[in-house]
């Protein structure tokens, strides 16, 4: 008797689900799109966590991440209407908008999208929810977002509380360009409590991202150094604790100089958690 | 070389003065005074006491007791010095090099940059940041707008002499500002495929001495000072050759020679400063234009005084560079060019009285 309630029970859950995912089918697909360009990296990779890779039919050539994505000579930055124009898409999504180009292709009967950078996790994550809602992949985006906040949660966690107020260094590139807390990059060391040093002079010089001066550093004598300069520039915890004066610096005596990917650490996307990672694994105790 | 030179002083429309004793020591008082300032003022608050202490400390034979923490030492000795030292040689350098143009060329605006100097720089330098920081040594940039400087000018003085020698000085300016044209527009073109690396191309284009070395001083001096001797050396010629070439030809100067000579040395000069500083604009048309209005406008006080007074000013303009927005730098070119547009505009409007 049990055994038969259960089967009609589990029956009529099949069907409910099977109703109402064919009932939301045509409205959904009615606001989907199909033929998308993505102009920004950090939108590309979206699409493809989020599983909406297959309706993509060009990104930007900045756009290095997943491999997979059909990458094109199209620009963010100097972007050319007639090119884009070209590959007939029926949405375009940019974090840009130089010179009011999405203006040039909405006359075109396009739809523009303008997804801008994240200042913090959660515009973040509202994006992907966005981009979620414009193809059509709301419970993946919502799963992707899900795991993000979890992962990130776990991760902040992992830092022992007593090594959440170290000084961290983060750097551009190699003339030592650096990110305030006000920044995406910064406000994942606010996560972990970290104190920025490029926060003082950012607000000095009225700017989020100043460039630091070698002195500076030097007295700010930085606890944790994250290379956001790796691929551009090459630099590495050999070539930081090879610039003069710098040997002294506690990151560099202490071992705690980290290289991270330039494309996860100036993006906004899914991949941040890998960049969470790193920086908590080089402020954990040794 | 000598008759010439007795003729040269005999001059009747060169009267100006030479250097006085007076005006060379006030000159070297300002330097003086700007290499204390620019060891002693930074971010961090480092007693002038202890620097001096610890400078004696470095004398063989006095046994002065250092006070300065391993972390001030390393700062005053290792990131200031080299800093201080760098932009009095570059300040210096650029001063006589816009003073010989503008003698040369008997232009009253013309500055070191006039013939393709800073354009090739910078296209040189634009393609080590992008294609060579991976791969290169921190010698890498320098070297490269080094080139880029050296090859430009080679090509603006080919392309000016090509019009023969009686319109010369008129082509080479042309010329110079055909190819700054040029190869900034190369320049532009890659730089523009490569948003991501912006911000370094604009903050070397705007020069700074953030990530000044000894290296880099060990590197340009020695160019610098070759240049400086033979400008030293020239600045009666100058005096001349600024009254005119027919002048400066009926008092027995090889008129062709002298001012390829000058060129040359002006030229090498200034595209080892602009290796290592990046393109710091207006220096050298402020200062040799104070010199003439505060002291004289014979190239004998303009040339040695502009020296001194140039490197003491450029190491003032980086002091404040880097304390401006405590730890933020600014990039100096936009404190020169802040301080010398409007003088450049002063200059412009009395230009006549300063041929």
């Amino acid at each position: 008797m049990h055994r038969t309630a259960f089967a009609f029970l589990v029956a009529l859950a099949v069907a409910l689900v099977t109703l109402s995912f064919s009932a939301a089918a045509p409205a959904r697909q009615a606001r989907t799109y199909h033929r998308i360009i993505s102009l920004s990296p950090t939108i590309t990779e979206d699409l493809f966590k989020i599983g909406a890779g297959d309706r993509v039919i060009a990104v930007d050539q900045d756009s290095s991440y997943p491999a997979s994505a059909p990458r094109t000579n199209l620009s963010g930055y100097t972007p050319n209407v007639e090119s884009i124009a070209g590959y007939h898409p029926d949405l375009v999504l940019i974090s840009y908008n130089p010179q009011g180009f999405a203006g040039k292709l909405r006359d075109l009967g396009i739809k523009v999208v303008m997804e801008p950078a994240a200042q913090d996790l959660t515009q973040a994550y509202s994006e992907i929810y966005g981009l979620g809602q414009l193809t059509g992949h709301q419970i993946t985006a919502a799963s992707v977002v899900h795991w993000m906040k979890r992962r990130m949660t776990e991760i902040v966690a992992s830092v022992p509380p007593l090594r959440r107020h170290l000084r961290v260094y983060h750097e551009l590139d190699q003339t030592y360009y650096s990110a305030t807390s006000n920044t995406f990059i910064g406000s994942i060391y606010k996560r972990f409590g970290f104190t920025n040093i490029a926060d003082g002079p950012g607000q000095a010089a009225h700017t989020q991202y100043p460039q630091l001066s070698n002195e500076y550093i030097v007295a700010a004598n930085p606890q944790i150094i994250v290379l956001a300069d790796t691929k551009c520039c090459g630099q590495n915890a050999a070539t930081v604790a090879a610039r003069p004066g710098w040997g002294g610096i506690r990151a560099v005596v202490r071992h705690r100089v980290v290289g991270v990917s330039d494309d996860i650490a100036s993006r906004w996307g899914p991949r941040i958690v890998v960049f969470a990672k790193a920086v908590a694994a080089i402020a954990k105790p040794h | 070389m000598a008759v010439a030179a007795k003729r040269i002083e005999t001059a009747p429309r060169v009267e100006a003065r030479g250097v006085s004793l007076r005006a060379g020591l006030v000159a070297a008082a300002f330097l003086l005074v700007a290499l204390v300032v620019g060891l002693a003022v930074g971010v961090t608050d480092i007693g002038l006491g202890a620097i001096f202490r610890s400078a004696l400390s470095y004398v063989p034979g006095v046994h002065v007791h250092q006070s300065l923490s391993a972390t001030d030492h390393t700062i005053v000795w290792q990131l200031r010095a080299p800093r201080v030292a760098l932009a009095a040689l570059v300040g210096g350098m650029l001063a006589i090099a816009g003073a010989s143009y503008q003698g040369v060329f008997r232009n009253p605006l013309c500055d070191p940059y006039l013939l393709g100097v800073a354009g090739g720089a910078g296209l040189g330098a634009t393609l080590a940041i992008i294609y060579a920081s991976t791969s290169g040594t921190t010698w890498t940039v320098p070297l490269a707008s080094f080139g880029g400087a050296i090859a430009a000018v080679a090509v603006t003085y080919a392309l000016g002499r090509s019009v023969g020698a009686a319109h010369m000085t008129g082509a080479l300016v042309l010329a110079g500002v055909t190819m700054a044209t040029f190869t900034a527009a190369v320049q532009t073109f890659i730089q523009q495929r490569h948003p991501d690396r912006l911000q370094t191309i604009y903050s070397w284009l705007l020069g700074g001495f953030n990530l000044s070395t000894w290296h880099d001083v060990g590197l340009c001096a020695p160019y610098i000072a070759l240049s400086a001797v033979v400008l030293f050396l020239h600045r009666r010629v100058l005096d001349v050759l600024s009254v005119g070439d027919d002048e400066a030809a009926s008092l027995g100067i090889n008129v062709a020679r002298a001012r390829l000579t000058i060129v040359v040395a002006a030229t090498l000069g200034t595209a080892a400063a602009v290796s290592v500083s990046g393109l710091i604009a207006f220096v050298g048309i402020i200062v040799p234009h104070l010199i003439r209005l505060l002291v004289s406008t014979s190239y004998r006080a303009v040339i040695p005084l502009s020296f001194l007074a140039g490197a003491g000013f450029l190491v003032l303009a980086d002091v404040a560079a880097r304390t401006l927005f405590s730890g933020a730098e600014e990039p100096i070119g936009v404190i020169t060019a802040f301080l010398g547009a409007p003088f450049f505009a002063v200059v412009l409007r009395t230009s006549r009285s300063m041929r």
